[in-house]
């Protein structure tokens, strides 16, 4: 009973977190049970994804009614990550999980260094607006109202082909490492394609939810996935999730990148840390 | 943008909506089931096959309506991209029937292949 509150608790938490970020809540969740609840491995992992799910399924619905994602985008990009994900599933043993690990935490610390820059820089939030030939194909921009700022916002993007092969890249590895993609999809939308960060957010939100979904029946059907854990977990992130997609419209962009960036360092310094083979 | 794109946001919104809350409902009604009458199985065992979660909820076993809820959750991002080739197909969009339906297939094998493993 009381694990089952605890996990309930933690569901709200990482679920608000999630939705505002974008990002699966899996490098909160995974740590709290293996460490603090002693639990295996394997069951946080099927935990996680599950959170993963609730996560995108909760707030998809807010940001779908407010009009805050961008579908185009998402099922563009979605190919990309899926492919890198199946192949990340089929290929697993043949690379050096240790190198992968280095790669991508020190891309992550590389983006958190580059959105502290976008911090500091004057122009701060400034949308970019110009034509790309790829962006305008594909009729990829688009608009929403930030409640933040009072005003509708009209955006483009860039560097498609840039987006797309980090999108495959965040999918494999997920595949490969089982490890959440939703900071790669954020940065692929915000850093590589110039999108702004709000609907990067929501589109991740999104799109985190269809990605897991695959590897989401492998786990439940090898077993990976507890009833006793995964039920307060989905529903405490289904309410967390639900919250949070309605206080990430009402919160300034900068403000949501100042939460973001020790997230994201955190986690590059965590996932270069495995890979030299040091667990915190 | 059109007015037809926005009606058609609303619907798949309600219809995402109403996937997500009858999950939510069957894991409470087996969170509720736990509290009264136990997981219905031995210690440190719950089902995970089809059949073994039907042959629990044919004899209300609480674990098995909380899989069957959580199984229902997983199914949210794919019913998520179903309705969204009902609204691209609505606008005439082709492109992205065709880009959606791609999603959607290549989805479905990577489920597939988690159910064969």
């Amino acid at each position: 009973m009381n694990s089952m509150l605890l996990l309930l608790v933690m569901g709200v938490g990482a679920g608000v977190l999630g939705a505002i970020l974008g990002i699966g809540g899996g490098m909160i969740i995974t740590p709290v049970l293996t460490i603090m609840m002693g639990l295996d491995i394997k069951y946080a992992i099927g935990a996680s994804i599950i959170s993963v799910i609730a996560t995108s399924s909760g707030s998809t619905i807010a940001y779908l009614k407010d009009d805050m994602l961008n579908l185009r985008v998402a099922m563009f990009l979605e190919i990309a990550t899926t492919v890198g994900a199946i192949m990340g599933a089929l290929l697993v043993g043949m690379f050096s999980s240790n190198f992968l690990y280095i790669l991508f935490g020190f891309f992550l610390l590389y983006s958190s260094y580059n959105m502290i820059r976008k911090l500091m820089d004057k122009k701060g939030e400034a949308v970019f607006t110009g034509h790309d030939p790829i962006v305008d194909k594909f009729k990829l921009s688009s608009t929403y109202y930030d409640k933040a700022e009072q005003k509708q916002i009209d955006y483009s993007m860039k560097n498609v082909p840039g987006g797309f092969i980090m999108m495959w890249a965040a999918g494999l590895a997920s595949g490969l490492l089982g490890i959440g993609s939703g900071a790669f999809k954020v940065i692929a939308m915000d850093t590589i394609m110039k999108m702004p960060l709000k609907p990067s957010s929501a589109t991740s939100n999104l799109m985190m939810g269809v990605t897991a979904a695959a590897s989401a029946t492998v786990y439940f059907f090898n077993g990976s996935i507890r009833p006793d854990i995964a039920a307060p977990l989905a529903i405490g992130v289904l309410v967390g999730a639900t919250i949070g997609a309605r206080l990430m419209q009402v919160m300034k962009p900068r403000i949501i990148r100042m939460i973001f960036i020790p997230i994201i360092l955190y986690m590059g310094v965590q996932m270069a840390l495995k890979g030299f083979g040091v667990n915190i | 943008m059109h007015e037809e794109t926005r009606k058609v946001e609303l619907i798949i919104g309600k219809i995402l909506r109403i996937g997500v809350v009858t999950s939510a409902i069957v894991i409470l009604i087996g969170m509720g089931l736990y509290f009264m009458s136990g997981s219905g199985y031995p210690a440190g065992e719950f089902p995970r096959r089809f059949s073994a979660i039907a042959a629990g909820l044919s004899q209300g076993k609480s674990y098995s309506v909380i899989m069957l809820g959580v199984f229902l959750l997983i199914l949210t991002p794919v019913l998520r991209v179903v309705v969204s080739i009902y609204a691209f197909y609505k606008e005439k969009d082709t492109l992205y029937v065709v880009i959606t339906t791609i999603v959607l297939v290549i989805l479905m094998f990577a489920m597939f292949m988690g159910y064969r493993s």
